[in-house]
């Protein structure tokens, strides 16, 4: 089956592209962009698909996910992480270790490619662990998860805390090329804290997480990074500090880069509200400042990428006190029309936003996806930035619902999501 | 006026109109409280439950005073609640309340937001009697009474607020509502218990007892929770009562018909001197009353038309 | 009914308790609130001229005893009851402005025992006007009133009101 998308605005930051055309499809790959198609449309095997109107991009990379299998399929699986994925227009995702085993030997690994082969229906890239069972004592089996696949290694959920542990983690990856994928907290900081310390927490009588917790951690690798050489990567940007001590290091040279999630360029700690616990993650939403300075770092580049934590939870595990629910919430169908604000809002161009989601992320793990250059494979979005939508966490793909965006008015929706050359979303 | 709400979760929500219409028809309730009979019918024919995850007998006993007193049947369940136990969640418990006719919960919880979570997902009116460190509308209500009471009003009275103001349910609740009412309020206590953000809503913060305490008239001493004892926010018991304990001597700053207040029971010789505790044990045994009478009056206004059962 | 008329009924109440009683000795007078605090206190003003005694006066407000509490929709404010004596073995006449459906009078009984066990109760009204919902009758009335219950009576007095009279509204 080969597919021909007709007519769309094709958008491929990696090759520098932004004209109006045509893109076939043929055998998984990006066969070309005919000048006509008049040929194609009259050819049975030829699925056309009309995106005139709509913009025509490399299909979505998001390098931070949580897909819950093993261990957790109560909350999400691979299948049904993957067919979010694919309803968001992403084509490539990265699943993050914290899993029941936690995936730091290569038998795990090779259980989630296993799954994700069978089951999933966009790319999955798994990340190994820095340190056995994420206890951030010592070293996980990172060569071997190497070889059985694994991109990069984090222990995300937990920051390393002890210092010669992350420094011989930065040291140990150079042979592998891989980066090191940093959760940054200190804990000792963060004690029991729920949400962002600040006037919001003071009056709801919450234990708050200080934006210093981030900030000292991150300083603390970006240290030890210059100190090793490695390529550090730091997870969801919060605070107004990491932007700022993340800005001086690249000035620097160090080699590092960081990545923000939709949620933090969006709300503040004001979402807390009535004690929603769909506003509690880690870390935490932050103030109206740090907001406007991660946004200023998406717009200077300080923030390489957009990747949205997307952390499934049921229902019931979130109906509770707000102090026993867990944190996170889920991001894969909601990133494209709360990513699209920023074009909207003069932050980014459109060109700019879909790098972010596409060669950036992909170029950071070296995954060699984010492009629809001929040749390539044929991993496609199709959109239309201009859809007028409402979110109903009821018609989420994921197993999950756990959503501070329900019922939000937002523009942007995804049509078609092909991955290796089939469709395997349309709206 | 009406008392429009279906629950009362915090001080932080009600008007000035409805926290004195509260107070107001305390008064009345007190006068029960003195006849022989201290029976009225008033809630005859309603189930209110006690839900108490928190071991406290004082106000669950007061609660469930001025629940009788009003005719209303009760249903007391004391839990203990620990995340670690796999028990049944908050929500499971209330509902199977609620399905066995208690119209009104009581809930006291070790965790901030808990009387929220049941407001949001129950039919039932819920009363806060205290959730983790956010607000304890009744204790802060039956100060306001009492202050009242011997001052006669509220409006530009000054009020200091000595302790452990970043883990005081009691304390915000009485910020709240002594702002409302138009006292000028201070809190005092060490750096590390005495949140800055405060000083955003219009309250002064003083590490030092007697700049705080200068021209004061009420003097509203919290308890240092012994449980969290544990050398983090302040080195010792002796340093905290050295700096922050109440004297006779630091007394004098105050105005000189000051009232001192606390919540109870009292640590002597570490928040009050052995002889300030005694002045200010007759004022608790004054608070012991009026907290009754408080109660009642939130259950009676609360228990308004169709809204019940 | 205007001034006049109501002073001379207050007269001939007064005067018919007394008669009843055979004096003042063992009395008590609770007022219902609001205004049948004030009659109350006409009425022991007259008893004080009439026999030179002063029986005790006490305020009554029946909101907590009602049986429609939770069926209004405006929620009525509670004031106080203050009766500053015993009732034990009294004879307690209770005054109230207007007697309708009765079932203010049976409130205020209620709450009466609960004070403590009077010998006998007795009920003075300005106005009965009719309409009865409980076996309950007035020992005293001013004048009875034919009314529809879809009129209103209502009754000022000076105390509370700035003049005395009695009317009846329509609708």
């Amino acid at each position: 089956m080969s597919v021909l998308i007709k007519g769309g605005r094709i958008i491929d930051p990696s090759e520098g592209l932004d004209q109006v055309g045509n893109v076939l499809i043929e055998e998984g790959i990006i066969k070309s962009y005919p000048k006509t198609t008049a040929k194609f449309e009259k050819d049975p095997n030829v699925e056309v698909i009309d995106a005139r109107g709509k913009i025509v991009a490399p299909g979505f990379v998001d390098i931070h996910v949580h897909l819950r299998e093993p261990g957790f399929e109560h909350k999400e699986t691979i299948r049904t992480g993957c067919d979010s994925a694919a309803a968001g227009g992403f084509t490539t995702i990265v699943c993050m270790p914290n899993t029941n085993p936690v995936n730091d030997n290569a038998s795990v690994t090779e259980y989630i490619l296993l799954k994700a082969r069978t089951e999933g229906k966009v790319n999955v890239f798994p990340i190994g662990a820095i340190t056995k069972g994420e206890e951030g004592e010592s070293l996980a089996q990172i060569g071997e998860m190497f070889e059985a696949g694994c991109v990069g290694v984090s222990d995300d959920g937990m920051p390393v805390m002890n210092s010669k542990v992350m420094r011989h983690a930065m040291e140990y990856v150079k042979a592998f090329g891989i980066p090191v994928i940093s959760h940054a907290e200190d804990k000792n900081l963060s004690g029991h804290g729920v949400m962002n310390e600040g006037e919001v927490s003071t009056l709801l009588g919450l234990e708050g997480i200080p934006c210093a917790s981030e900030d000292v951690m991150v300083s603390r690798d970006i240290t030890v990074a210059e100190l090793t050489g490695a390529h550090l990567h730091i997870c969801h940007v919060s605070t107004a500090g990491s932007v700022r001590l993340i800005r001086a290091a690249k000035k620097r040279g160090v080699h590092v880069t960081a990545e923000v999630t939709p949620h933090h360029f969006t709300l503040t700690d004001e979402a807390v509200n009535q004690y929603d616990t769909h506003a509690k993650m880690n870390p935490p939403l932050r103030s109206e400042v740090d907001r406007k300075a991660v946004i200023k770092g998406i717009k200077d580049g300080t923030i390489d990428v957009i990747a949205t934590d997307h952390a499934p939870h049921s229902e019931d595990e979130k109906k509770v006190e707000f102090d026993l629910a867990p944190f996170g919430i889920v991001g894969l169908e909601t990133a494209l029309p709360l990513s699209l604000k920023l074009v909207e809002d003069g932050v980014l161009t459109l060109s700019q936003l879909i790098s972010k989601l596409t060669d950036a992320p992909s170029s950071i793990l070296n995954l060699n996806k984010g492009t629809i250059k001929q040749g390539a494979a044929a991993d496609v979005v199709v959109f239309d930035p201009k859809k007028k939508i409402k979110v109903d966490r009821e018609k989420f793909h994921s197993k999950a619902k756990n959503t501070p965006f329900d019922g939000w008015e937002l523009k942007g929706e995804v049509s078609h999501t092909i991955v290796d050359g089939r469709i395997v979303y349309s709206a | 006026m009406d008392f429009e709400r279906k629950h009362i979760l915090g001080l932080q929500e009600l008007s000035a109109e409805e926290i004195t219409l509260i107070l107001d028809t305390a008064e009345s309730m007190k006068e029960v409280s003195e006849r022989d009979v201290k029976k009225v019918p008033a809630l005859r024919g309603v189930t209110v439950c006690n839900l108490f995850y928190e071991p406290s007998t004082r106000t669950r006993s007061s609660f469930e005073i001025a629940e009788k007193r009003l005719s209303a049947d009760v249903l007391n369940f004391t839990l203990s609640h620990s995340s670690v136990t796999k028990g049944e969640t908050l929500l499971d418990t209330a509902r199977n309340l609620e399905a066995m006719g208690a119209s009104i919960i009581v809930i006291r919880h070790p965790m901030s937001g808990a009387p929220w979570l049941l407001a949001k997902e129950l039919d039932s009116s819920i009363i806060n009697a205290g959730d983790g460190s956010h607000e304890h509308p009744s204790q802060a209500l039956l100060d306001l009474f009492t202050i009242r009471e011997i001052k006669g009003k509220i409006e530009g009275l000054k009020v200091v607020v000595v302790g452990d103001i970043l883990h005081s349910r009691v304390a915000r609740s009485n910020i709240w509502g002594l702002l409302r009412l138009g006292a000028e309020v201070r809190v005092v206590g060490p750096p590390t218990l005495i949140p800055g953000y405060i000083e955003n809503i219009n309250v002064r913060t003083y590490y030092n007892l007697e700049d705080a305490i200068k021209g004061a008239d009420v003097v509203i001493m919290l308890r240092i929770q012994m449980e969290r004892q544990d050398s983090e926010f302040f080195p010792s018991l002796r340093e905290y009562s050295r700096f922050y304990g109440l004297t006779r001597d630091k007394l004098v700053l105050a105005d000189k018909d000051v009232t001192v207040m606390h919540p109870g029971p009292i640590n002597r010789g570490i928040e009050l001197s052995s002889d300030i505790a005694d002045d200010a044990g007759s004022v608790i045994l004054d608070q012991v009353s009026n907290g009754i009478a408080v109660r009642m009056a939130m259950f009676y206004l609360l228990a308004s038309a169709g809204r019940t059962a | 009914m205007d001034s006049r008329s109501i002073s001379r009924t207050v007269l001939r109440i007064t005067n018919e308790i007394l008669e009843r009683n055979k004096g003042a000795s063992d009395l008590v007078i609770i007022g219902v609130r609001t205004r049948g605090v004030h009659l109350a206190e006409r009425i022991r003003n007259a008893i004080k001229k009439l026999e030179g005694i002063e029986p005790p006066l006490g305020t009554l407000d029946i909101t907590l005893y009602r049986d429609d509490l939770r069926r209004k929709t405006e929620w009525p404010k509670v004031e106080k009851t203050e009766i500053g004596f015993s009732v034990e073995d009294k004879v307690v006449i209770l005054v109230d402005d207007v007697v309708y459906t009765g079932r203010t009078t049976r409130a205020a009984i209620e709450e009466i025992m609960d004070f403590g066990r009077p010998s006998s109760i007795q009920l003075a009204v300005l106005v009965d006007r009719g309409h009865r919902e409980l076996p309950i009758q007035p020992d005293y009335a001013g004048c009875g009133v034919d009314t529809l219950s879809t009129e209103k009576v209502r009754v000022h007095l000076k105390e509370k009101d700035g003049n005395d009279e009695v009317l009846i509204l329509q609708g």
